[in-house]
This record gives C-alpha cells, sequence and structure tokens, in this order.
C-alpha cells in the first residue's frame, strides 16, 4: 500500500459505537495529544468536553454581525430620510425610532445570520475539496454509521507503532495509516463509477 | 428512610414505564438503515408517478411565466382588481403562500430551541416548504406594483430620480421582512443539509453526483472539531430565526393594521397572523409529506406520532385563529365606531357572506376534529382533514382584504371584485410551480434530516447500554418537554 514518497497523515482506527469513540477520545485526551479527531455521522453529546474544546466562536462572529446589521439600519435610515433627501410624509419625523424598528429589526438578523455562516465556514476552514481522511477506504462510512478517530502524524507525541498499539489498547479496529495523497489510483467504488 | 426511599423509586419507575414515550425511529433501526433509506429516493431511477406528476406540474407551473408576460405586454387590467377593490387576489395569494412559508421555519428554529425531537423527521421537507412557499409569494407584489421594471425601485439603490424608501411605510419593512425571511431560512436549510450531502457524496457512484453533492457538501468530514461549531451556527440560527418567523407575518399584518380601513386597522392582527400562518403551515406540511411517506415507505421515520404531534398544533394554532375571528367582532361591537361594525357585519353577512363562511368552517369547525384521537391516527383522515385549513387559511385572506375594501365609507364608491381568468390561472400556476419544485426537491436532496434523526436514536447516545455498562444501572429518565 504504502509508496515511500508519499507522506504519512496520521493513523485511523474504527470503533464500534458512539459511547466507545467518546470513551477513546477522553483517553487520548487525557494523554495529551493536540493534532487528533475524531469522526462520527452526527455530533455525540459530550465529545467537546472529552476532547476538551473551549466554547465555539462561532457566536463572536454572530454578535460582530448583528452589530453591523443595526448599524448599517440606523445609518441607512438616517441617512436617505433625514440628511440625504428629508422628504415629509404625512407629517412624519423624518426620522423617528418606531418606524425604524422593523428594518433595525430585519437587518440585524440578516448580518447576523451572515456573521454566524461566515464564522462557521472560518472556524472550520470550509469549503475545501479534499482532505487526506478521504484517502482511507473504511471513511466513507464516516457519514453513514461509523465512528472514526485519527492520530495525525504531526503531533509531537505521534509514533507509528506506539500510535498503533495506542489505538489498539483503546480497543480501535481496522488501524490504518492514511497518506497524504491519494494513492494514485482512485478509490474502488469511484473507479468502478468512472470506467 | 430507606424503605421510603426505594418505594418513591418503584414508584417513579411506575410512573416512568407508564410515561415512556413512544420511539421517534421505530422498530430499532440502525443508523445505516436510516442511510439507506433516505438516500436511495435520490439514487434509485426517477419512478414512472414521479415523472408523470413532474411534467403534469410542470407544465402548469408554466402558467406563471405564461399569465406574467401576458400582465406584463398587456397592462395590470387583467387583473380583476380595480377602484375599490384595488388588493384583491394578487395580495390574497402573497399571504397565502407567505403564510404557508411559516412551518418550515418553525418546526426548525422554535421546536429546536425548545427540543421537541421529533421536529428532526419532518424539519428538512417543511423548510424546502417554506423556500418555495416564499418564491411563490414574492411574485405577487413584485408584480402587484404595476411596472415590475421599476420593482428595483423598492430597494435602497442610489437612482436618477435622487429619492430615497420611505422607511416609514410598513410596504417597505415588508420587503425588509420578506427578503430577510427568506434569505435566512435559505441559509439555515442549506446549512442542514451539509452532512447530509456528504453522506449522498460518498454514496455516490457515477463521478456527476460525487462532484456536484461533493461541492455542495462543501468537504464536510463529520470531524468533532467542526461538529462543535456547527452545532453552535445551528442553535444561534436557530435563536435568531424564532423572532423572525414571528416577525415576517406580523410585518405583512403591518400592511394592513397600520392603515385606517375598518376591517384592517386592528391591533390583533400581528398575533392573528402569526397563529394563522402556523396553523396553514402545518397543514400544508401534512399535505406534502402524508402522500410521500406512503409512496416511499417512510413510517419508521416519519412515525404516527409525528403527524398526531402535527394536528394538536393545527387544532391548537385552528381554535387561536377562531379565538381571533370572535375577538374582532367583540371589538368591533365594543368600539362603539359604526364603520368598524358596519365592516364586520358586512363580512359576515354582506355579498361575500359565502367566503367568511368557508372560512369558518374550514379555519374553525373542521380542525376540532383533531380533538378525536381517531382523527389525528389515521393519516388519510388526516390528509382529508388538512384540506380544509389549506382552503379555509385562502378565504381567510380573501374575506381580510376584499371585504374590508369592496365597501368604502361612501356608498357611492361600493364595488363588488370578481377575479378574470388572469387571476385565477396565475393562482394555479403558482400551485403548479409550488408542487413542481417540491417533486424536484423529493427527487434531488434527501427528505429527511439523516444526521438529526440518527443523532435522536438510541444508538446514539454514547451512555446507551451496548456501549457503556457501567452507567446501566441507573433508571434513566428523559427529561424533554413533552409535545
Amino acid at each position: 500500500m504504502s509508496s515511500s514518497s508519499n507522506l504519512i497523515f496520521g493513523l485511523g482506527a474504527e470503533f464500534s459505537s458512539a459511547g466507545a469513540l467518546l470513551e477513546a477520545a477522553k483517553k487520548v485526551h487525557a494523554k495529551g495529544f493536540q493534532k487528533w479527531d475524531v469522526y462520527s455521522p452526527f455530533p455525540i453529546h459530550g465529545m467537546d468536553h472529552a476532547m476538551g474544546f473551549q466554547r465555539s466562536r462561532v457566536s463572536l462572529f454572530s454578535l460582530i454581525g448583528g452589530f453591523t446589521g443595526l448599524a448599517t439600519a440606523f445609518g441607512l435610515i438616517y441617512y436617505t430620510s433625514a440628511i440625504n433627501y428629508p422628504l415629509i410624509v404625512q407629517g412624519k419625523p423624518y426620522f423617528a425610532l418606531e418606524p425604524s424598528l422593523p428594518i433595525f429589526f430585519e437587518l440585524t438578523i440578516l448580518l447576523t445570520a451572515f456573521g454566524t455562516i461566515l464564522g462557521l465556514l472560518l472556524l472550520t476552514l470550509l469549503p475545501r475539496l479534499h482532505h487526506p481522511v478521504f484517502n482511507w477506504d473504511r471513511f466513507q462510512k464516516a457519514t453513514d454509521d461509523g465512528f472514526f478517530l485519527v492520530l495525525e502524524a504531526n503531533d509531537p507525541q505521534f509514533d507509528s507503532n506506539q500510535s498503533r498499539r495506542f489505538l489498539q489498547a483503546l480497543g480501535g479496529t481496522h488501524i490504518t495509516e492514511i497518506f497524504q495523497d491519494p494513492e494514485g489510483a482512485p478509490h474502488p467504488a469511484r473507479l468502478e463509477a468512472t470506467s | 428512610m430507606r424503605a421510603d426511599n426505594s418505594s418513591a423509586q418503584a414508584a417513579f419507575a411506575k410512573a416512568a414505564d407508564y410515561l415512556e414515550r413512544r420511539p421517534l425511529v421505530s422498530n430499532h433501526r440502525p443508523l445505516s438503515w436510516i442511510t439507506q433509506k433516505v438516500c436511495q429516493i435520490v439514487e434509485e431511477p426517477a419512478p414512472k408517478w414521479w415523472w408523470i406528476l413532474t411534467i403534469v406540474f410542470g407544465a402548469m407551473a408554466t402558467l406563471t411565466p405564461a399569465m406574467l408576460t401576458y400582465l406584463v405586454s398587456t397592462g395590470v387590467g387583467v387583473w380583476g382588481l380595480n377602484v375599490p377593490v384595488c388588493w384583491a387576489w394578487d395580495i390574497t395569494n402573497f399571504v397565502f403562500w407567505i403564510g404557508i412559508g411559516h412551518a418550515g421555519t418553525l418546526i426548525s428554529a422554535i421546536l429546536f430551541l425548545t427540543r421537541q425531537k421529533w421536529r428532526t423527521s419532518i424539519n428538512r421537507s417543511a423548510e424546502a416548504m417554506t423556500i418555495f412557499a416564499v418564491i411563490c409569494a414574492g411574485i405577487f407584489p413584485a408584480f402587484h406594483v404595476g411596472r415590475v421594471w421599476m420593482a428595483w425601485f423598492l430597494a435602497p439603490i442610489p437612482n436618477a430620480n435622487a429619492i430615497w424608501q420611505n422607511f416609514r411605510s410598513p410596504l417597505l419593512w415588508d420587503v425588509f421582512a420578506v427578503s430577510t425571511y427568506f434569505t435566512v431560512s435559505l441559509i439555515f436549510w442549506y446549512l442542514g443539509l451539509i452532512p447530509d450531502l456528504a453522506s449522498l457524496r460518498d454514496r455516490a457512484t457515477t463521478r456527476l453526483r460525487q462532484m456536484v453533492y461533493g461541492l455542495l457538501a462543501l468537504g464536510w468530514r463529520g470531524s468533532n472539531r467542526h461538529w462543535t461549531h456547527y452545532e453552535k451556527t445551528y442553535l444561534i440560527l436557530a435563536g435568531i430565526s424564532t423572532p423572525l418567523v414571528l416577525s415576517v407575518h406580523s410585518v405583512v399584518s403591518f400592511d394592513f393594521a397600520t392603515s385606517i380601513v375598518p376591517g384592517w386597522h386592528t391591533t390583533i392582527f400581528p398575533p392573528y397572523f402569526v397563529a394563522g400562518a402556523i396553523f396553514g403551515g402545518f397543514a400544508m406540511v401534512l399535505t406534502l409529506l402524508i402522500p410521500f411517506r406512503e409512496i416511499y415507505n417512510l413510517h419508521d421515520l416519519v412515525t404516527d406520532k409525528h403527524i398526531d404531534n402535527m394536528c394538536k398544533i393545527i387544532l391548537l394554532t385552528g381554535s387561536l385563529v377562531g379565538y381571533a375571528y370572535s375577538m374582532e367582532f367583540f371589538i368591533a361591537w365594543y368600539s362603539g365606531n359604526p364603520f368598524e361594525i358596519y365592516a364586520f357585519t358586512n363580512r359576515a353577512f354582506g355579498p361575500y357572506w359565502w367566503a367568511y363562511w368557508a372560512m369558518i368552517t374550514c379555519n374553525v369547525a373542521a380542525p376540532q376534529l383533531f380533538w378525536f384521537k381517531y382523527c389525528r391516527q389515521n393519516p388519510w383522515v388526516v390528509l382529508a382533514i388538512v384540506m380544509f385549513p389549506n382552503t379555509g387559511m385562502w378565504f381567510e385572506r380573501f374575506v381580510i382584504i376584499v371585504t374590508s375594501i369592496h365597501r368604502d365609507f361612501l356608498p357611492s364608491s361600493w364595488g363588488y371584485f370578481s377575479p378574470t381568468w388572469v387571476d385565477i390561472t396565475l393562482f394555479i400556476g403558482t400551485i403548479g410551480l409550488f408542487v413542481f419544485l417540491f417533486l424536484l426537491f423529493v427527487r434531488f436532496l434527501p427528505i429527511i434530516n439523516m444526521f438529526e434523526v440518527k443523532g435522536i436514536t438510541p444508538q446514539a447516545d454514547p451512555h446507551s447500554s451496548d456501549s457503556h455498562q457501567s452507567h446501566s444501572s441507573t433508571p434513566h429518565v428523559t427529561t424533554e418537554v413533552h409535545a
């Protein structure tokens, strides 16, 4: 399988269930690994804690987006109605808070949504066209019913043999070296399709 | 003390047993079964009925551009509206469609925040329905402006007249409310689709599928470093969509409520419109979901309990709408204003009495059948009953709009509105467009949110017995809110 020119991305192991993956993740975290990840078809309750994550910072982007939206709405209404072209309509004031509230609200929501999505994409570094984990043929199950743990080779604690034994001790199966580049030939299922 | 404690525990266990919830995925289906069941709808060759329906509704949908072309090339006069009834079928249809577009984001956002786990198997199709309904809705006000090529004046873009939008007008608020609602609903829908698109990508057997679903899935790989941000994003979007859903129909109702027309000028409109929108939206969700559930045999995912819950929401909101109808009458009488009293008497007993009583029958009387368990448990009975709200909510908007303005303050300006064939054909066209878009959705995207359904199965609980024995002795108490 391995070719000398192809660098190892990491060592992957499959686990039988969400619970088994959670237990394994706790131990990997306790051992002090930095560059590793778990992959599952749905978010597993308690996994963030097991992996030692802080609260997600997406909310910061939402907040910035929300304030931008509110400021935009205020600026837009005030500039157009009270400064650039003041127009008397039904004797109402050029600018007042009450009729502006719906627009304030809508633009706040709109830009909060934009900020949140932008935050998600920035924090997850998506979209991306390829990732080394996709070079592992079993990995297709990660979006179906597979639970995977990958220790990455650029972790200071990573050692091909020791890490393999560690994953075995955790109860991982199908322990496989994952390479940085596809192995030349595409994935068998995809090969079938293209031929 | 100890004996007391154990007997209390036994009583508790008994009560817990009695109150045990029916599972949201029946027959203990494994995770891969869910993926297979949902993905195969998209992957297997299109069935014959799909082609027939798509061609029929696609042809029906072409009536929309055909009628709009006729309208623009001839003039707005081809619609039946004229003084005094200047808002007629077009605005009725607009409010009708935008109302239908409420269930989707309600299910996704409000039921998410209230931890109603049953939402997971219906939210995808409901959100799709929302987006398609808002598309249908948007057509009407855009063409109602008369000179549709000037519709861009609605957006605050500097123009040659050097004049800006009137931000004091509720019609402009509506532009912002509806376009924000559409955009945010679309983002929310797409966000929920990403992990499921990745499932389709990973199962793809052709290069084209792999590329299209692969690009749409944005390279999603189910990493927990992504899930942590993803879940936060979903929560925030649910949080901001909740007031948004409630605001859209409130703002639509401001179009009427801020005017001084008797019958429109009422403070009850915002909550009443929102309740009506949820009512009509859920009715449409059931209308679309029940046939597809039968065709694709999705009974284990969209269980009888899901249908039962939705029927209860229809019963609740239908009763709220009934309350609003009677409260309008009470306030009209209580106001002592002769114009106000006349507007409502005229509504029920005037020339449009048939529309009013059709509305009452469909929206207030028919949903009361859902008090009976039999009516909620039999999908075909449910389907028959929800046809009433579907019709009734159209009549409600017709009644509010047309009956309020067809008799003005001066009898000299009274009139009677009748639709033209263009009004009718355009409405049929949008129904065709709506169903056509939904058929495309069923064919090309997963109609059930697979990853969320997987997340509520017993296997997804990391402390379930098969994976983690040490916790199995403690009784597992479900604390989620009952629907």
